[in-house]
């Protein structure tokens, strides 16, 4: 599909940079402010959207496979399954067990586990997206030939 | 608050009932949208900020791939009198309305009046949980922490749900 | 109470439009306008006047939160109704690129 006007080439080109930093700032602020794991991946998910509908497929060489993305969301589910399996081996045998140190509450690094499931769910949440808008795009580009 | 949340979803009604009865399909995709932008002010009047970027992002979402459904084909509703069958459901649908109002209306009678607290639950999981979690965010607390299972039942069904839409969504393979 | 009533009707408009339309995409529609009926209900139930948003301050401790649980539950709800949609979408495009119409009376009739 082609992609839009100059206006909105530009600025695009300003922008995605910036929803792109603010998804990871919503991630990894999770256990302090609103937000967490699964919005901040939705947001990731829609910095790239943005990038494929303004430049339009052509640009972005997007009629082969989509390889990539799919390969980042199986690793990602799989790190949070290890994570709470963690749990089981070390010590008491509990399942989804918050065996990192706690710390004070209301700094960056606290909370034991937390912060690493909401990074790895994150990622999963924006992979999965992403995979399901590549599916889409692809379709239409393989219909219309 | 109480009024400000019924006001607000006296509208959401009459979008939906715009969004049913539209004769244009792309029309009937941004009503929708209303629904949608609708919830996100009546959560933020019920104090929950997390529901609210959530569903604001997943609305968006949503709207994209509606679209992008509904772009390419011919964009209209065919409209036709209703014939036997289609008599049929809209007396079915009214008799179901009906009935299912009057029981809703009994049920809640057990109720407490909106505002008061009436989950008892509430308070041993509020009280210690900034000690045993760790987190100053108690919803995430109890998504990562208090229920775990849910949050990875969850991520499986995202992940079964791209796989559907991978397999449904190919075309090559049967030369 | 009118809150829930007012809620349980939206609810009920979905539920009309899925019984009587035609068109696949406004039985999808439908289905979404139901979907968000019950997130209002779930978030209605685990409201306390007077309380504030769950996110603890250290620096200064309040008494009275609003309950997080049925938050919780909405969270997980929500993603699982994009999944669902998502889906739905990906069999309806399908079903367009082979029958050519949107119709449900036509695609019955059209077998093979």
């Amino acid at each position: 599909m082609k992609g839009m006007t100059v206006i909105v080439k530009k600025t695009t080109q300003l922008i995605a940079g910036m929803v792109f930093l603010y998804g990871i700032y919503v991630i990894i602020h999770g256990h302090l402010t609103p937000g967490g794991g699964f919005a901040g991946g939705v947001i990731l998910a829609g910095s790239f959207i943005l990038l494929i509908l303004a430049f339009g497929s052509d640009f972005m060489h997007l009629t082969k496979e989509e390889a990539g993305s799919t390969l980042y969301e199986n690793l990602a589910i799989l790190f949070v399954v290890f994570l709470a399996v963690s749990g089981l081996l070390l010590g008491a045998r509990i399942f989804f067990l918050n065996w990192l140190p706690k710390g004070n509450p209301g700094e960056l690094v606290s909370a034991g586990v937390l912060p690493l499931y909401n990074i790895f769910v994150g990622i999963e949440v924006a992979s999965s997206i992403l995979t399901i808008f590549l599916a889409l795009v692809i379709f239409k580009e393989e219909i219309s030939e | 608050m109480e009024i400000a949340i019924s006001i607000i979803t006296g509208l959401m009604i009459i979008g939906a009932l715009y969004a049913i009865h539209a004769k244009d399909l792309l029309s009937a995709v941004i009503a929708c949208g209303i629904v949608g932008y609708g919830l996100v002010i009546c959560f933020l009047l019920l104090k929950a900020p997390d529901l609210a970027i959530v569903q604001i992002v997943v609305e968006t979402i949503t709207l994209i791939i509606m679209v992008a459904v509904v772009l390419d084909s011919s964009r209209e509703e065919k409209y036709s009198k209703p014939d036997g069958q289609g008599y049929m459901a809209i007396i079915t649908s009214l008799v179901m309305i009906v009935v299912l109002f009057y029981f809703f209306r009994m049920a809640i009678d057990s109720l407490d009046v909106f505002g008061s607290g009436s989950l008892r639950m509430a308070g041993p999981y509020i009280e210690g949980a900034t000690e045993k979690t760790g987190s100053a965010n108690l919803v995430t607390g109890v998504v990562f922490d208090f229920r775990g299972y849910d949050t990875l039942g969850e991520a499986t069904v995202l992940v079964t749900a791209v796989l559907g839409v991978l397999t449904i969504l190919r075309i090559k393979g049967k030369k | 109470m009118i809150v829930y009533l007012l809620c349980f009707l939206l609810f009920l408009v979905g539920l009309y439009g899925v019984i009587t339309r035609r068109n696949l995409i406004k039985i999808a529609i439908s289905l979404s306008i139901m979907e968000f009926s019950t997130f209002l209900l779930l978030a209605l139930v685990g409201y306390t006047d007077g309380g504030v948003a769950p996110i603890v301050d250290p620096a200064s401790p309040v008494q009275k939160y609003v309950d997080p649980l049925p938050q919780a539950m909405v969270l997980t709800a929500i993603v699982i109704g994009l999944a669902t949609t998502a889906m739905l979408m990906a069999i309806i495009i399908r079903l367009y690129r082979k029958y050519g119409t949107f119709d449900i009376r036509e695609i019955k009739t059209l077998k093979g």
